[in-house]
């Protein structure tokens, strides 16, 4: 067991992947020489070398077509988006070409590859850089998408994406690359379309994803101390989506509060409402709560982001709500 | 540039093969055209009738392995580079017996297991898709060469430079063709281009050669492939290679084409690539007969072809949600 940062298990989860598998390539910009802006793949370089680590011009399209090339050629390259705003730049590359190639050719078609890419907000970095793009990425037939929200949860899941044979977007809170947790040694290797358990709880449950899941959780302790008991789930995997361990819990509970980083409309707490709404109704004894940033995009200024992003007392007010 | 008094016995053999493939693809398009008008082909189709010299010389310099990416233009690419005429026809017709079970339809043919990796209808996206298959192709030392067609078109959208600059920074074995068929949908290309040969002038820009062949002649295509897949081949890098030609159509079933003026129409209708190599081979010494041999078989296999898709079934409604994930499904949730 060793205390990691999320931006130094990044560099684990790559590199205990590329030793593994030869077919295992990196590339992005800035991802090389540099370390990546956000200095999560330091070193990678030196241990495999300019062939397998390798920085690319800021073309976000021939990023990714190369590693849907690629990978339909025997690779399992990894591409890093630098933002996960730039998805926008590479758009067609993502939903038209890698998502739907597989169903189109009815199967001939394999593309394990990966996406990593650094979302969301909390940093300042305005509109443009600070955007949760996760649940553009879930409304694509054809793409998987998790987001780990620890250490130890980046590595175990960047190697199932990995070792998938579908493509798997990696999305990483930027937000949370200082963030520390104990990680365990040897090779960690986690299950895509599986949810957590984070804190158990009996009166309500708390859905949250990324960098929403602290924030949960201390919503959680506060509500404690006033005799809520709160159960969080981080969610982790939307696409697949583990719908069982929600459906229990709210069983169990019979309240929902979803937290979400992104823009209220469609959002995937949006789908996970629906689920709720259709699949446990009798069990609900409540409204279903989205806590979510409002329809806008995300300012620069502390103050505002603040207030856009869901905040803990939010999230306690959210419970309030749905425990009425 | 390919010298055709001094061919030899096996290039012979070649020119005839080359022959029997332009003969198959146009016949198997004007078939596809005919389906059309019967309703039997629906959505769309965009026929690559007038332009089968480039698929056709291409075709015959790749190896088996080799790997081609074309557009929604791609019937004649992906006949040629080796996928069964049947279920591809019946791909064309909606049949679950076409090459993609009647998921992918006619902008959308795959053949893998012939190296036909796609027919991709956004423009320009196959590029840098290409490029990433040469990388993988150059990394893990398979010597397979990729080779991508695309329109006129495509040379004015961000793929097309992005995937060349990398191509050429990384020396991938990717050969671009650029089909200029001298209208970009609708729209003459020199109307929107800032240059006169839309990929040939922007060689330069990306340290390539500067080329542009005579995409009507079936030899002159064959010899600037030999020399372009064999320098992608050797490690020598991409090349980007301009083929002058001209849709005998429309851009689609949509479209009439009356935009174009009738004296060139008419001009380049004279140019069809098939009777003039025909006459070729005839002047070089080949046999009228053989040649209507080959003509004949080619119209038999095009026959062949329609009749087993016609007889194919509609695709299984099992199949619907399957082929999504490479467990064969497509479930979302558990």
């Amino acid at each position: 067991m060793a205390e990691l940062t999320y931006r130094e298990a990044v560099g684990r989860a790559i590199a205990q992947e590329m030793a593994r598998d030869e077919t295992v390539y990196f590339i992005g910009e800035d991802v090389a020489a540099a370390g990546g802006v956000f200095k999560t793949t330091e070193g990678l370089l030196d241990r495999f070398g300019p062939k397998r680590v390798r920085d690319t011009p800021i073309s976000e399209q021939a990023i990714i077509g190369a590693v849907m090339g690629a990978a339909m050629n025997g690779m399992r390259p990894v591409a890093e988006l630098m933002f996960s705003d730039f998805f926008a730049v590479c758009w067609d590359l993502v939903a038209n070409q890698i998502a739907k190639t597989r169903y189109m050719t009815n199967g001939q078609v394999s593309l394990p590859l990966v996406i990593r890419t650094a979302n969301g907000g909390g940093v300042r970095f305005g509109a443009q850089h600070s955007q949760s793009i996760e649940s553009w990425a879930m409304a694509i037939p054809g793409l998987k998408v998790v987001v780990p929200s620890t250490p130890t949860d980046m590595i175990g899941l960047f190697a199932a994406a990995v070792r998938d044979d579908d493509p798997v977007i990696v999305v990483e809170p930027k937000v949370l690359y200082a963030s520390k947790g104990d990680v365990p040694d040897g090779e960690l290797v986690d299950k895509l379309g599986t949810a957590k358990v984070v804190t158990e709880g009996e009166h309500v449950t708390l859905c949250a994803l990324g960098a929403m899941v602290p924030k949960a959780v201390e919503a959680a302790t506060k509500l404690a101390a006033d005799g809520i008991s709160a159960e969080v789930i981080d969610v982790r995997s939307l696409v697949p989506l583990d719908t069982a361990t929600i459906l229990e819990s709210v069983g169990k509970t019979s309240r929902l509060v979803t937290v979400e980083e992104n823009p209220r409309l469609c959002g995937w707490g949006a789908e996970v409402a629906s689920i709720v709404a259709d699949e446990r109704f009798f069990d609900l004894d409540g409204p279903v709560v989205r806590v979510t940033t409002p329809h806008i995009p995300l300012p620069a200024a502390d103050a505002l982001e603040d207030l856009a992003i869901p905040s803990v007392d939010r999230v306690v007010e959210g419970v309030r709500r749905a425990t009425g | 540039m390919a010298d055709a008094t001094t061919t030899t016995k096996s290039d012979q053999a070649v020119r005839l093969d080359i022959y029997r493939m332009m003969q198959e693809a146009r016949l198997f398009e004007r078939r596809a055209q005919d389906l059309f008008l019967e309703g039997l082909v629906k959505g769309t189709s965009h026929l690559a009738l007038g332009q089968e010299a480039i698929a056709a010389g291409f075709a015959s310099v790749l190896g088996t392995k080799d790997m081609v990416f074309c557009t929604y233009r791609g019937h004649v690419h992906t006949l040629l580079r080796g996928a069964p005429m049947g279920p591809l026809m019946a791909e064309l017709l909606g049949r679950g017996n076409g090459i993609c079970g009647g998921k992918g339809g006619s902008m959308h043919l795959t053949d893998v297991s012939s190296g036909a990796m796609g027919s991709y209808a956004i423009v320009g996206a196959h590029m840098p898709i290409a490029a990433g298959a040469a990388w993988a192709a150059k990394e893990r030392g398979t010597g397979q060469v990729a080779v991508c067609f695309f329109g006129d078109g495509t040379t004015n959208i961000g793929t097309f430079h992005e995937a060349l600059n990398m191509a050429v920074v990384w020396e991938l074995p990717v050969v671009f063709v650029c089909e200029n068929n001298l209208y970009m949908e609708y729209t003459p290309i020199g109307q929107v281009t800032a240059v006169e040969h839309p990929a040939a002038d922007r060689a330069a820009a990306y340290g390539l050669e500067s080329i542009v062949a005579d995409g009507n002649d079936a030899d002159e295509m064959r010899a600037v492939a030999l020399r372009a897949v064999e320098q992608a081949r050797s490690g020598g890098g991409p090349s980007l290679v301009e083929a002058k030609t001209y849709r005998h159509g429309g851009h689609s079933r949509a479209d009439p084409a009356k935009y174009r003026p009738a004296d060139e129409v008419e001009a380049w209708l004279a140019r069809d690539p098939i009777p003039a190599y025909r006459e070729r081979l005839i002047a070089d010494g080949v046999d009228a007969g053989e040649l209507g041999r080959i003509e004949a078989e080619a119209l038999a296999a095009v026959d062949r072809a329609t009749e087993e898709a016609k007889a194919g079934p509609p695709p299984d409604p099992a199949s619907l949600e399957t082929q999504l994930w490479s467990d064969g499904g497509s479930a979302w949730r558990n």
